[in-house]
């Protein structure tokens, strides 16, 4: 292939096919290994919420997907396309189809909001100056940002405002793939829930696929379509909601079925249930 | 990718349709602004059929909004159709005005830069304040730990007296071996016409003890400790862990200044003994081998040359310096803000300033030690 071919490189999935497939996915750090066998699939257009005990490989399983992580074995397909196959023009044909919601936001801090967002439209488009500005207000209010945040850093934004930033800078490329690394840790549960609402939204408006990883179960219950539990390793269960309060496993039973769960929309509106 | 086009096909009342085709895609950008900028139709009224767009992302929505809205403004009727019930949201989405937000003033002007010069000696006098204030709390600090009121936090002093002290020994010395050699060389080289070659151990030791040695070490070390200390300071203030320390009840201060500056304080001195002694051996080995002095030359003269008053006025400046260091890394420390950027601008910061001080420190000993004739 000519390097021209490989700047047009698009290799497409219908919807509803996996735009992501893991297969026997080993990753690890040293001799330990924190993910061992792992399969998995995202379906194009569908919100897959990623759950697991803390150091079960959720981040790291996310990490690997986009390539931060070496993995030791196993394979990943991008696209319908094998990572391992992929040249460097290719990989970043790749890369610029996907945005990535970090933890902390990761927003630039020597940039303002607005500059944050035209960072990668800068670097992989060729907008005039008037578009970029223009562009970046309207992925603002987007994600329900004030104009006036535009011209803050993030240094001067609250916890919400940050999450809600990155995003925007998430979605400056128009992604067809949103990996969110626990977007609503960190919020009130107001916050929290207007954040998942705005991640609905988006999905529907934008036709995205969104990788979730999360340990909020408002959210597992809210907008997810299939859930994966990650645990040993491996994907202990993936399904629906009701798929995953039925299953055996105790760790499963524990998280779906506890207290918490009850608390929250997991088993419908509260008070619903009795006590 | 097909480029995008607009079409007018003109109807039978003075309307028309516009048939939008290709991509409306953020790739095609440069050809989708050329076309809203450049679509002047004559019909007043228009209906904008977007069945032809094969594919609309965000930008290629906001284009088709901001071309209405143009439109709209020429007093035009338009209606969008033939829009996928998908694009038609997203459409919607994006469809109103961006405001427009007054961007932070940057830039330079004539004004500004007198401005800024300005506000640099207004800083320079803050800063100096703050340095005196800054001083006097660790002056605080120190006596309550003299005064059995705090507690030394000996592991932590141990811990920076290795980083700083330690592990600062072989740059040290190695640079002090070679600048004494090269001083040496220089000596020997201009007074050699002069048939005077041996007093090159007069003016290496006392040039390496009163000033060099100490000079050379608090430079090396304002540069190795002094932005250590303030890169790990502002990271931890970055983080709220010195706000952490606060809340705990514990004094920053104590915390984290105290021990970096005692181990600055017992360092530096030591090491500016060991810089004196390596300087003395690099120029030492240059006049025996380019010299050709022998060494019952070289260390009688340089017995007659230097008395202990040479050597302790090098030795008493410094802890001076090394208090200076240490006030200014961890003043610039506390001074970083969020950004990454700042950690960078108050480590230079904090580099440039220690060395500049401790040049002025040292002109401060030159005077007064010129002054009392030791």
């Amino acid at each position: 292939m000519s390097r021209k071919d490989d700047r047009n490189f698009h290799p497409t999935v219908p919807p509803g096919a996996p735009i992501i497939r893991v297969r026997d996915l080993a990753v690890g750090f040293g001799s330990r290994l924190i993910n061992n066998g792992l399969n998995l699939d995202v379906k194009r257009g569908e919100i897959l919420g990623v759950v697991g005990a803390s150091g079960t490989g959720k981040s790291v399983l996310l990490r690997t997907i986009v390539g931060l992580i070496e993995k030791k074995r196993g394979t990943i397909e991008l696209f319908g396309v094998d990572s391992d196959s992929l040249n460097i023009t290719q990989r970043r044909q790749i890369e610029r189809r996907w945005g990535i919601l970090y933890q902390q936001g990761a927003l630039f801090s020597s940039l303002t909001v607005k500059q944050n967002i035209q960072f990668p439209m800068r670097e992989y488009l060729d907008f005039s100056e008037e578009l970029l500005d223009e562009m970046a207000m309207v992925k603002l209010k987007l994600v329900g940002l004030k104009p006036e945040a535009a011209e803050r850093l993030p240094s001067e934004l609250s916890g919400g405002m940050i999450k809600r930033a990155a995003l925007a800078r998430a979605l400056a490329l128009d992604p067809e793939i949103l990996f969110l690394d626990e977007p609503t840790s960190g919020l009130d549960p107001i916050g929290a829930q207007e954040f998942d609402d705005l991640i609905a939204t988006l999905q529907k408006t934008l036709g995205l696929t969104v990788f979730m990883v999360t340990h909020d179960l408002d959210s597992l219950a809210g907008i997810c379509d299939r859930i994966a539990a990650l645990g040993e390793g491996k994907v202990l269960h993936e399904g629906t909601l009701d798929d995953m309060k039925r299953q055996q496993h105790p760790w499963l039973q524990a998280y779906f079925n506890g207290t918490r769960a009850r608390a929250s929309h997991v088993h419908g509106a509260p008070g619903e249930q009795g006590v | 990718m097909a480029a995008p086009s607009a079409k007018i096909v003109p109807g039978a009342a003075g309307d028309a349709t516009v048939e939008l085709t290709g991509d409306w895609v953020a790739a095609e950008s440069p050809a989708l602004e050329a076309l809203v900028a450049s679509f002047r139709p004559s019909a007043r009224a228009l209906r904008l059929n977007g069945q032809g767009i094969e594919s609309l992302d965000t930008l290629g929505a906001y284009l088709l909004t901001k071309l209405r809205r143009q439109l709209e403004a020429e007093n035009r009727v338009v209606t969008i159709t033939g829009l996928s019930t998908a694009a038609e949201t997203l459409v919607a989405e994006v469809s109103e005005t961006p405001p427009h937000v007054e961007p932070r003033p940057e830039g330079v002007s004539a004004f500004s830069l007198l401005a800024d010069i300005g506000e640099a000696v207004v800083n320079a006098g803050r800063d100096f304040l703050d340095g005196v204030a800054f001083l006097g709390a660790v002056m605080l600090a120190m006596g309550r730990l003299v005064t059995g009121r705090s507690r030394l936090r000996l592991p932590a002093v141990v811990n920076q007296l290795e980083r700083v002290g330690l592990r600062g020994v072989p740059i040290v010395t190695l640079i002090s071996f070679l600048v004494g050699a090269i001083i040496a060389q220089q000596s020997i080289f201009q007074l050699r016409t002069f048939g005077t070659v041996h007093f090159v151990a007069d003016l290496l030791g006392i040039l390496v003890l009163r000033e060099l040695a100490v000079l050379l070490t608090a430079i090396m070390i304002a540069g190795r400790s002094g932005s250590s200390f303030t890169a790990e300071l502002g990271s931890m203030k970055m983080r709220e862990e010195v706000d952490a320390l606060q809340t705990m009840g514990l004094d920053p201060l104590e915390v984290l200044v105290v021990p970096r500056i005692l181990a600055l304080i017992i360092a530096l001195p030591l090491l500016t003994f060991l810089a004196s002694m390596a300087g003395i051996a690099g120029g030492a080995v240059v006049a025996f081998i380019y010299g050709g002095v022998s060494a019952d030359v070289f260390f009688s003269r340089l017995q007659g040359a230097i008395g202990m008053n040479t050597f302790l006025v090098g030795m008493i400046k410094a802890p001076f310096m090394a208090l200076v260091i240490g006030l200014i890394a961890c003043i610039e420390g506390f001074a970083v803000r969020g950004s990454a950027e700042s950690l960078g601008v108050h480590t230079t910061a904090s580099v440039v300033k220690s060395i500049f001080v401790v040049i002025v420190v040292d002109g401060l000993f030159a005077m007064f030690f010129a002054a009392i004739n030791y």
